[in-house]
């Protein structure tokens, strides 16, 4: 059985890339905030082309760009 | 701060939302197929690329890699660009993911039919497709690490941690687990056998539940919910937490495929704490899912996608409460060979998967397409019709799971089995069958109006391939923090770099050393299979019969009473690849060459049953094989799969593969003249009797030795 071996080896190499990820996020501060990020994808609606923006996407952009000099990220 | 002005791309996003709804019909339209064909054995009659045991791969990598797969790949060329408000790193990257993944299900859809498989579950691709597979998922990988590193938003929502999750860990069960020496361009044999086989290929097989079909989805659930919805996830911490637990302990669950088995108890053990340990993290994202739509259910009330966004959620709360529950030895005593656990997985892709991605589709194209949906009414009933099948799909699925798990054991008071006639077992659960065959049609006819309505909304809309976005470029470290921001997103470039050194290098050089020296036997009487035996064995694997007759042996009282000793390790050691199975819709036939068992038959026996089981006995379900006796064997083969065996560390002597033609011919005469004094008279070379070889030495050589 000491396929189980390498399968543990494998498990432990693909769980330490996954630590040095959560480290990395950690540190670099991913998780400083657990509040805004998910409020800030609500505002990312800029509808249409930059040549035919509809009524109604020009007012979804008009409140984002308010909200989002609001929440300063 | 001066924003930066860019656009997004949307047609690879709409590429591959068609592709899905595509793709789906026709994982369902062969899923269908097959659940017709378990009630009318004999639909497929003699068209060999109908039959239930070729078209079953079909239907599940169909439904895996090309329904959902092409799903989330819509979810995330969509959600990526705007998380990070950057334009995927390269258009033409994407577009060889898109062509090279669709030309893989097409490669797919034209080997499984005739023949050309793996068999392993969810992994039965064939070498040079395996090899596709690999440079298409390194590509997708490669151009969404750049994206990342490209990104102009610093956080990193937790949707895009959970693609990042799905790529790495898929990279790597995927190749592990297709590591193979090729003989053919067509064939190769894993360089496992037996049991390790088997350990390998459901590390990966639980794995692919795991990340193709949960982490993906769960991403799309991060960001489509709280889109449609237009509020927040309930809780952001605990999507992050139950993220990272997840991931951690997913990885190590495998082994509760193989419980009683003749894995070591330990790595049973392990797997099954493991799988326990799972329901907190999973039930972490249903929660926080349900919970996103707190005060929003009179949304919920209106909205068909939020509809299927809480079924979908709801589904996967239930299939991840069940799991766990059939990882526990004693559940998984009764579940395990039944249909309990056909049951269990499609209340996980009819109920999380495919609703996810019906969501997401129907909130997704009329914003494409710039217009409103079709028509509400229309994906309303859509999602009625849909409950509704995949409901009359499961439980009748999971009361013929019971039915038979408990006939199977039952033992009169004399103490015999009550049911020592498998056929019983089947012909009382047929009704089940019909049901979840009814089941399928209704949910069949509500995919069917999400095509129509989804294609009437794409008309009467237009295209809207680019949308501009602006944002501030990222944001400038803090000076004391330069040095981590020099590094920041090369882990993820480390990532892969370790990835390929580590796959490409080490492992293949170490595992089959390693294997090779374990696949000594530790039961000196297992000999290696004879090249008819080898050769009725790959038609075995060919025809795909694992998928309905296991060869493992449980330690069970009424299993040892009904098909013989149970399995050993060491009796699997030249069983390249395993062949266990993992539903029982016929017997098992580990030890159905063994002649003093209650079950023995004879080759006419087993010939006029391929050939038409029906008139062998009339109640079976198994279609007919016609075609085996017309088939003949390629004998050019045989010295090369001699050969390639031996390098796996069967120990064929040194030279036998020049030998191997004659021998194989000497025991072809054999059971040829036996044949032919029952009257059947056989041609040269016939598939069927390397097949009746194989079928009579299955389990002999522990018995012959006492």
């Amino acid at each position: 059985m000491s396929v189980i071996i390498i399968l543990v080896i494998v498990g432990i190499i693909v769980a330490g890339i996954f630590l040095l990820g959560f480290i990395w996020a950690v540190k670099s501060g991913q998780y400083d905030d657990m509040y805004s990020p998910s409020v800030r994808i609500l505002f990312d609606d800029f509808n249409g082309t930059s040549d035919e923006n509809s009524d109604e996407s020009n007012k979804d952009s008009k409140e984002t760009e308010k909200i989002e000099n609001n929440t300063k990220f | 701060m001066e924003l930066q002005k860019f656009t997004y791309d949307n047609r690879l996003t709409n590429f591959f939302i068609w592709a899905t709804v595509g793709w789906g019909v026709v994982a369902m339209l062969v899923g269908l197929t097959a659940a017709f064909e378990l009630i009318f054995p004999n639909m497929s009659g003699e068209i060999s690329w109908l039959v239930f045991s070729r078209i079953r791969p079909v239907h599940t990598n169909a439904a895996i890699f090309a329904f959902v797969g092409n799903g989330f790949f819509a979810a995330i060329y969509y959600s990526m660009p705007r998380l990070l408000k950057t334009p995927m790193f390269s258009k033409a990257m994407g577009n060889i993911h898109f062509w090279g993944w669709q030309l893989i299900i097409v490669l797919a859809a034209l080997t499984y039919p005739f023949g050309f498989s793996q068999s392993k579950e969810y992994a039965e691709l064939i070498w040079p497709i395996d090899i596709l597979v690999v440079l298409i998922w390194v590509v997708f990988g490669l151009n969404m690490i750049m994206t990342l590193v490209k990104r102009r938003v610093k956080h990193i929502y937790v949707a895009i941690w959970f693609y990042i999750a799905t790529w790495v860990t898929i990279a790597v069960l995927y190749i592990v687990n297709n590591l193979a020496i090729p003989v053919t361009w067509t064939l190769s044999y894993p360089i496992y056998a037996g049991i390790q086989d088997a350990l390998v290929q459901w590390w990966y097989g639980h794995n692919a539940v795991a990340f193709f079909l949960t982490t993906p989805i769960l991403g799309m659930m991060y960001y489509f919910i709280p889109k449609v919805a237009n509020r927040p996830i309930y809780s952001y911490k605990l999507s992050i937490i139950h993220f990272w637990a997840l991931i951690f302990l997913y990885i190590w669950a495998g082994p509760h495929h193989l419980l009683y088995s003749a894995l070591p108890d330990w790595a049973q053990a392990l797997g099954v704490v493991f799988s326990v340990m799972l329901i907190a993290p999973s039930w972490g994202g249903m929660i926080n899912g349900l919970l996103t739509l707190r005060g929003a259910w009179d949304k919920v009330r209106e909205d068909p996608v939020l509809k299927m966004f809480v079924v979908g959620v709801t589904a996967y709360g239930m299939s991840t409460f069940e799991g766990p529950m059939l990882s526990l030895k004693t559940v998984n005593a009764l579940s395990h060979f039944t249909d309990w656990t056909i049951a269990h997985v499609h209340i996980g892709t009819l109920g999380w998967n495919a609703m996810m991605n019906f969501g997401m589709i129907y909130w997704l194209i009329p914003k494409l397409f710039k217009t409103k949906l079709f028509s509400v009414k229309l994906a309303n009933i859509h999602f009625w019709i849909a409950t509704l099948g995949m409901l009359f799909f499961s439980i009748p699925l999971y009361f013929a799971g019971f039915t038979q798990a408990l006939m199977w054991k039952e033992f009169t008071a004399e103490g015999f089995l009550a049911y020592p006639n498998f056929l019983e077992t089947v012909t009382q659960i047929l009704p089940m069958y019909y049901l979840r065959a009814f089941g399928g049609t209704l949910y069949f006819i509500g995919a069917l109006l999400f095509v129509y309505n989804v294609w009437k909304t794409a008309a009467q809309g237009s295209f809207m391939r680019y949308e501009s976005d602006e944002a501030a470029p990222k944001a400038l470290p803090n000076p004391k923090e330069s040095g981590h921001r020099k590094l920041e997103g090369r882990p993820l470039q480390f990532t892969v770099a370790a990835l390929v050194v580590i796959l490409i290098g080490g492992l293949v050089e170490i595992i089959p050393m390693y294997l090779v020296k374990s696949n000594i036997p530790t039961i000196s009487a297992v000999k290696p299979y004879t090249p008819l035996e080898l050769e009725g064995r790959d038609i075995y694997v060919a025809e795909g019969c694992y998928l309905c007759h296991s060869q493992m042996i449980r330690p069970f009282r009424n299993e040892t009473e009904r098909y013989g000793e149970y399995t050993k390790a060491g009796e699997t050691v030249y069983d390249h690849p395993f062949q266990f199975g993992s539903k029982r819709t016929g017997p098992d036939l580990a030890r159905a060459g063994v002649k003093t068992l209650p079950n023995y038959k004879p080759d006419s026996w087993h010939y006029n049953h391929m050939i038409n089981p029906q008139k062998v006995s009339p109640e079976s379900i198994m279609p007919q094989y016609p075609w085996l006796a017309d088939n003949e064997i390629d004998l050019s083969v045989t010295p090369d799969k001699i050969r390639v065996m031996r390098t796996l560390g069967v120990p064929y002597p040194e030279g036998y593969e020049d030998k191997a033609v004659a021998d194989l011919q000497a025991q072809y005469a054999e059971i040829a003249n036996g044949l032919r004094s029952s009257g059947i008279d056989v041609g040269d070379n016939k598939e069927i009797v390397a097949m009746i070889a194989y079928l009579q030495r299955l389990g002999t050589d522990v018995y012959n030795s006492k």
